[in-house]
């Protein structure tokens, strides 16, 4: 018995409450697996000065959940946390991906320039170390596009901040120095939320490059002001502000950088929806350039 | 003639590792790792408001933030004379409890298990190491554990789901600032917590702890492949009183048979081996000093080698568990043959425990052991009371804050100088297990682990993996640093 792709989705929708006794049909989840992604847009991920954190926030995509994004969206030709090879033959996925042509680059994390790249090393090719500045060189000029995932990839990010011992860069900036002209689309936060990186990656697949502000970043997304948004707001007006944490009242006085800050995490909110940053203390300002440098200190607005 | 193998990037970890292995007559017969990402972190803490501590060190890893945001408060808390009230400490537990039951499942499922199940015949699950002998699971079996992972990414996301309710949202949390926690406890918070816990509870019950035993069962020489320095470590964690003496894991040292207890003073750095400038090997971190040299040829890590009285120490799981020696679940009285009305302790694996599976185990059975103190802790939350304490920065100070994090022990010291960071310091738990070299060339843990590890295939290395794995390398967390003087001497630009 063959399972169709339909058939195979359905059964992988109900794997969270279907564990338990082995059926007949396990055996056919690899092989229905195989076909799911026929077809899909290749993707190579690579990671350079970051902290895994916009990945593990992608693994945190509801709808679609990620098990949707690896089987039914995406071919994931090289992610370093998530691919089964290792060394050499890691390697040689990402290079026949990039000869093939036609793949999305997805950077997470800096590029750290100074010392020739060696601050970042990311993998080894015939006994010679290959940088992260040498592969989103290689690498993106061989892009269809560019996503940007991240404050770090798309702006430096804490990396990046005073005095950015390594010379961490952006992708766009880097790519200025490089003189690449392949298009970047940035999508930034610390980390970025999980439907700001499907739905764009979405957004590029289903209706072409999505509208960008000036900072690159679809205005989907980040095109409102926080504060200007904000539930507590009100208070704002009120000049009612919380004095501490868990106190009523608006947080500018506490730090808050919703003033500074363009996202729609006032009305996505995070995990689920359970929470996000204001309610439960501040804001950081994390999805804007010169984080965290340009609203420093966070615990305090003058 | 031995065969000189190199494994990089190594995947399926966090962050940038290299591995580089000799093997002669089908062994490994020397090992070296190294960590090839250097950030800065602590030059960029440098003359920044100490408040903001928390949230840029937390930062330096996004699998296990709150290892980093509980070292960073209680090193803060420590500087600011201050204690965070009960409310503050059990949120705190909670959020971090969250955290490593999110770290552990994701390790287990979508780092390691990969090692032993093969993954569909797709991107990202192939290419894939595959030498003879390398997968022994049969069809359903390995269709069973494929189905795991699947259900184990759900699983791991509701973890996440259940740290933002009190932590705001995740990876990074807000929730956890110097002085204790930001949000006051409600009861509608408490249920969703409540339950989200229980459904945790059940899949490390029925699912979690099963298939390691499982795949041990598989695989079983590696309960007796990866042993390592058996020199143990752990700092403890999950404060259980407000002045932080009793804790879920105790603190405590293992060498040489012999338990003691903890001595931080006895901690020192040492850089032969890795590319910072000689002559500032062997100091204590609170006085840590760390050049960068990337050019220093007898160096391969940028990872420094942390020794406790000069000895390398593995830390994490099977440190914690060795130590505190719990009872186990019925599996593993099933996976030992033991009837189920005896209690099996830790230590009752012997050996065995010093070995890939002893580490695996480790984390699994710790997993369930915090979850039901979760549990407790929840329950022991006031509602509608304060969960922090206001703290006022001062002038000059000195702290530390050390705590066991998924990995194992870490540390953070940080000094104040005019209300401004002047030094701060990380000495975190891959540091310890993934260290380079010493001054006196022995190896680190995880470089001692792999001697002797059977590799039947040297194109296609599969077994050096899995013992790397099993430490659960965290890379970013590794490569930290530096003081003042570092940040002058960064090199090229």
């Amino acid at each position: 018995m063959q399972l169709s792709r339909r058939q195979f989705l359905k059964l992988c929708a109900g794997t969270a409450v279907a564990l338990g006794a082995s059926d007949s049909l396990l055996a056919q989840v690899v092989l229905a697996l195989e076909r799911a992604t026929e077809g899909n847009p290749a993707v190579i991920w690579i990671q350079g000065s970051s902290c895994t954190g916009c990945s593990v926030s992608l693994l945190n995509a509801l709808h679609p959940d990620i098990e949707k994004v690896l089987l039914k969206i995406i071919s994931l030709r090289f992610h370093p946390t998530l691919m089964a090879g290792s060394g050499d033959l890691a390697v040689r996925a990402m290079e026949e991906t990039a000869r093939q042509g036609n793949f999305y680059l997805v950077v997470e994390g800096s590029i750290a320039t100074h010392a020739d790249g060696l601050y970042t090393v990311i993998g080894e090719r015939a006994g010679k170390a290959i940088s992260m500045a040498e592969w989103t060189r290689e690498l993106g000029r061989r892009a269809s596009g560019v996503l940007a995932f991240g404050t770090c990839a798309a702006y430096g990010g804490i990396p990046a901040a005073t005095p950015n011992p390594t010379g961490a860069y952006g992708v766009r900036d880097f790519f200025a120095r490089e003189k690449i002209k392949v298009p970047v689309i940035n999508v930034p936060g610390c980390p970025p939320h999980p439907d700001w990186m499907v739905g764009t990656l979405a957004h590029l697949l289903l209706y072409g490059r999505p509208q960008l502000d000036e900072e690159g970043r679809p205005t989907l997304f980040y095109g409102r002001n926080l504060h200007e948004n904000c539930p507590f707001r009100g208070y704002y007006e009120e000049k009612r502000f919380a004095k501490s944490f868990g106190e009523d009242g608006c947080r500018y006085q506490l730090g808050c950088k919703g003033p500074f800050s363009n996202a729609d995490c006032w009305s996505r909110r995070w995990n689920g929806g359970v929470n996000w940053c204001v309610q439960n203390a501040i804001c950081l300002a994390c999805v804007e350039p010169g984080f965290p440098d340009a609203h420093s200190p966070l615990y305090v607005n003058e | 003639m031995p065969t000189k193998i190199v494994v990089d990037p190594v995947t399926r970890i966090e962050g940038h590792l290299k591995i580089e292995v000799e093997i002669t007559d089908g062994k490994v017969t020397d090992a070296r790792a190294g960590g090839t990402l250097w950030r800065g972190w602590e030059v960029i803490l440098q003359g920044r408001d100490p408040r903001d501590a928390s949230q840029i060190a937390q930062r330096i890893c996004g699998v296990c933030p709150i290892a980093h945001s509980v070292a960073s408060s209680k090193c803060l808390d420590d500087a600011f004379g201050v204690k965070p009230p009960p409310n503050g400490r059990l949120i705190r537990n909670l959020i971090f409890g969250s955290n490593f039951i999110q770290s552990h499942l994701l390790h287990f499922f979508h780092l390691a298990a990969l090692d032993y199940a093969k993954g569909p015949e797709v991107p990202p699950f192939i290419p894939r190491y595959q030498a003879q002998g390398h997968y022994r699971l049969d069809e359903t079996t390995n269709g069973e554990v494929v189905r795991r992972y699947l259900a184990a990414l759900k699983t791991r996301n509701q973890a996440h789901q259940m740290l933002a309710i009190f932590g705001g949202h995740m990876p990074h949390v807000s929730g956890i600032v110097a002085g204790g926690a930001t949000e006051i406890p409600t009861a509608d918070k408490v249920i969703q917590f409540g339950w989200r816990l229980q459904e945790l509870q059940q899949f490390i019950d029925e699912v979690y702890l099963p298939s390691v035993y499982l795949l041990a069962s598989a695989y079983p020489d590696y309960m007796r492949i990866g042993v390592g320095c058996k020199n143990l470590l752990s700092y403890g964690v999950f404060d259980l009183d407000e002045a932080g003496e009793r804790k879920l894991f105790p603190a405590g040292v293992f060498t040489e048979g012999n338990f003691h207890s903890l001595d931080t003073s006895r901690i020192s750095e040492e850089v032969k081996h890795s590319w910072y400038r000689d002559g500032t090997s062997g100091l204590h971190p609170s006085r840590g000093i760390t050049h960068p040299d990337p050019d220093k040829v007898s160096a391969y890590s940028w990872l420094k080698a942390p020794r406790y009285q000069g000895k390398p120490f593995e830390v994490g799981p099977l440190a914690r568990a060795w130590i505190a020696n719990p009872v186990l679940s019925k599996h593993a009285n099933a996976f030992l043959g033991v009837s189920p009305e005896r209690q099996v302790r830790f230590r009752d694996l012997g050996e065995a425990a010093f070995s890939v599976w002893g580490r695996h185990v480790a984390r699994a059975e710790e997993c369930a052991i915090i979850a039901r103190a979760m549990g407790e802790w929840l329950r022991e939350l006031r509602i509608g009371e304060r969960s922090c304490v206001a703290v006022k920065v001062p002038s000059e100070a000195n702290g530390m804050g050390i705590t066991d994090a998924p990995r194992g022990a870490l540390g953070h010291w940080m000094s104040l100088q005019g209300g401004k960071i002047a030094r701060y310091q990380a000495v975190v738990p891959t540091t310890w297990n993934a260290s380079p070299r010493d001054d006196k060339d022995v190896p680190g843990p995880m470089e001692q682990a792999l001697l002797g590890t059977p590799v039947s295939d040297p194109e296609q290395p599969l077994e050096v993996v899995r013992v790397v794995r099993s430490f659960d390398p965290c890379l970013a967390c590794a490569v930290h640093l530096l003081d003042g003087k570092g940040a002058r001497l960064v090199l090229d630009s």
